[in-house]
């Protein structure tokens, strides 16, 4: 089984700092690591893999610092990585970022199976992966928290507030991933030697078949006016009481008086 | 001269501090209280090939250098002191003496399963009556046709009992003194080979301590390490490297110490402001933060000579007695900037001061150092 795993790098920072000017991720000072979803992505490639033989490829749209990246998802046993960077990619929204993607996805070829993490950290849209599938015509399924395959057939579980749905599709797919689906394993020390050796290629936006008009900047139809971090929720309350029973009908109260219920 | 790592090194720091956080940290705490060994570490260790960092890939390792393993046994005892000697006890006690003075054959049978993480090993010098003065061993070796049949005992040794592979040394020729000294490759569950009773120790509970008991344990003559007499040289060479791993273990103790203070001197209010506005604490951080530095480059200078080949014997000496030295003062201070907290089991720095004690003490004691330092100064 062919797979490509999308991997993003990202601020290692749930609160991300923002340029108040440019509106832009201040990069700069915070280290950079992989998105967490996306190493679910690779274990799960990792695992499929193991099980039914094949390739994991992962690929990265970013500077070439996203280098980086990939060479860890290589020390966790990946065999292939391709960076696709070019300053024409720069300013893309999810539309150009899963275009561009998808584009060197097609040129690879072969491909049975597109692994994304169901969202990045930093941006937090769960966009690019449902838009890949979308540029490629694939079926997809996102928020996938287990696998299974046989043959070309594949069976998944899709998980969402209230429970999962079992769905059932064929190759190639791409699928999206929650953190439930496994726990990522750690890199080792002989997989680091390896991926810190191994040259990682570069395609630019010459090396694909593409429309410029639809990349970068450019390309993208949405445009970030304002990135802010949401108001902290309030401190809930929390009723002191002798006994539950006491504890409840103050509880109550507070509720019949707050017109809740 | 540049005090920055390689990509290669920072990568493997890294890798080993994301598991020391995640894997090891966390039950610190627990097996300290429990005097606990846990293997499940030790062979997640051996999976994830730490082991094997700084030896040749044809022996199943990584081909990194001693630099690399020296970061990861750091690493490590910031977590967990005594997780970090369990791997220098295996690579720098064990595995490096079998690399360094061992056949081919020993090699493939013993050193590989070491690197690949599969086996633990440990290093059997010390005795009841042979400490500090480690020539006057009493264990002896008498070769008997095709073996050597070794008794004696062995005292405060590390990993035994979970070790699967033993460097033991024993007498041959009592009238040679330190020359009739003989290094021999033993393996749990030879006929003979037993384990006394576990240490119960001030500090690093979570490192096995036990003792080595051999009641006529036949060891085939293949299985002599170096070469008849070569034993005390081989132990003293093995002890050169251990030093730099003791050393790692003993900063790695100072800089979580130094870091569990600034994070309290920061939270803890009293007089209305965090105590750490207090200049009297904050001079003390500096002083830890520089001690630690010094010791960090002292410990990277001694790994990196022997990365370069360069004779390291003092460097080493030096890394170990400041290290621990150092470890010893900061993890107390640590104590000190934690108040009463500091001295109560709830908070992780009194268990940093028990476990920096050791660091003192092994592989020999911080007098010898100051012994190899001043003999290499006067020589
Ligand atoms: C937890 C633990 C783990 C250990 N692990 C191992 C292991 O894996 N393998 C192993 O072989 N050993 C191991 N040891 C043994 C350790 O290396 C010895 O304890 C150490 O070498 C000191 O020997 P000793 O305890 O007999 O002290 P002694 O030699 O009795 O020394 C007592 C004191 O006298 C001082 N002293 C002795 N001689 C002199 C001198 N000539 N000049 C000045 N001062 C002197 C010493 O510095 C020390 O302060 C371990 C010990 C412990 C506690
Ligand atoms: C085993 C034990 C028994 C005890 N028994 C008793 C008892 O019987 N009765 C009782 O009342 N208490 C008792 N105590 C409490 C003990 O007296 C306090 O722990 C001690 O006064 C220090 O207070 P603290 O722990 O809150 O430290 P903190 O006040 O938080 O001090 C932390 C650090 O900040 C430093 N610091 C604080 N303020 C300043 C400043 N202005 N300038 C410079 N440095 C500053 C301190 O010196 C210390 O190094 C006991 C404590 C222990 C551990």
């Amino acid at each position: 089984m062919e797979i490509v795993v999308c991997v993003k790098q990202v601020p290692d920072t749930t609160e991300v700092k923002i340029d108040p000017v440019t509106n832009t991720l201040i990069r700069q000072g915070v280290p950079s690591i992989v998105n967490p979803f996306d190493k679910n992505a690779v274990e799960a490639a990792l695992q499929l893999k193991e099980k039914h033989g094949g390739k994991v490829t992962v690929i990265s749209m970013g500077p070439p610092q996203a280098k980086d990246a990939l060479k860890e998802c290589l020390a966790m046993g990946a065999d292939e990585a391709l960076l696709i960077s070019d300053r024409a990619f720069g300013g893309a929204d999810t539309l150009a970022t899963s275009y561009t993607i998808a584009c060197a996805i097609k040129k690879l070829g072969n491909v049975d199976m597109i692994i994304c993490g169901k969202q990045a950290i930093d941006g937090d849209t769960a966009q690019v992966g449902p838009e890949i599938a979308e540029h490629l015509d694939l079926a997809q399924v996102t928020c996938v928290s287990k696998i299974e395959v046989e043959g070309n057939s594949i069976k998944v579980e899709r998980e969402h507030e209230e429970g999962y749905e079992i769905i059932e599709t064929q190759t190639p797919v791409l699928l999206t991933v929650l953190k439930s689906i496994n726990e990522p394993r750690f890199p080792t020390i002989k997989g680091t030697m390896k991926a810190n050796r191994k040259e990682i290629p570069t395609w630019t936006a010459g090396d694909m078949d593409v429309n410029p008009d639809q990349l970068g900047l450019k390309g993208s139809p949405t445009q970030v006016r304002r990135i802010f971090t949401p108001q902290q929720r309030v401190q809930g309350e929390i009723i002191k009481a002798d006994s539950a029973r006491e504890a409840a009908s103050k509880l109550a109260s507070k509720l019949l008086e707050a017109k809740i219920v | 001269m540049q005090f920055q790592l390689t990509e290669e090194q920072k990568t493997m720091q890294k890798l080993v501090r994301d598991f020391a956080e995640k894997e090891v940290a966390p039950g610190a705490a627990e097996r300290d209280e429990k005097e606990e060994f846990s293997r499940e570490i030790a062979d997640a260790m051996g999976e994830m090939g730490f082991a094997g960092i700084c030896f040749p890939e044809k022996y199943g390792g990584a081909d990194a250098d001693v630099l690399s393993y020296i970061l990861a046994v750091e690493e490590l005892s910031r977590a967990d002191a005594g997780v970090g000697i369990t791997l220098s006890a295996t690579v720098s006690l064990c595995a490096w003496p079998i690399f360094n003075f061992g056949t081919e054959e020993q090699k493939q049978k013993y050193l590989v399963p070491l690197t690949e993480g599969t086996k633990q090993g440990a290093f059997g010098l010390t005795e009841p009556n042979a400490g500090t003065d480690a020539a006057s061993q009493q264990t002896v070796a008498v070769l008997d046709g095709d073996n050597y049949v070794i008794n004696g005992s062995k005292i405060f040794i590390t990993n035994a009992g979970e070790a699967e592979v033993y460097v033991v040394f024993a007498m041959t020729d009592k009238s040679k003194g330190v020359k009739g000294i003989t290094a021999f490759i033993l393996e749990k569950g030879m006929p003979g080979f037993t384990f006394g009773k576990k240490e119960h120790k001030m500090g690093i509970h979570s490192s096995m301590t036990n003792e080595l008991i051999f009641q006529d344990v036949k060891v085939p003559k293949e299985n002599m390490l170096g070469k008849e007499g070569q034993g005390f040289k081989i132990a003293m060479a093995t002890l050169d490297g251990g030093r730099i791993g003791v050393a790692a273990q003993a900063l790695g103790i100072a800089q979580a110490a130094l870091e569990h203070a600034v994070k309290y001197s920061k939270e803890r209010v009293q007089f209305g402001k965090s105590i750490a506005a207090n200049q009297a604490i904050g001079f003390m951080l500096a002083d830890m933060a520089t001690k630690v530095d010094a010791a960090r480059m002292l410990v990277y200078r001694a790994a990196s000579f022997k990365d370069q080949g360069l004779p390291y014997s003092k460097e080493a000496a030096m890394a170990k007695m400041y290290a621990s030295d150092i470890a010893m003062e900061v993890s107390t201070d640590a104590v000190q900037i934690f108040g009463g907290y500091g001295y109560s089991r709830e908070y992780p720095v009194e268990r940093l001061m028990r476990d920096a004690k050791i660091t003192q003490i092994y592989e020999g004691t911080n007098q010898v150092q100051r012994m190899v330092i001043s003999g290499s100064l006067l020589r």
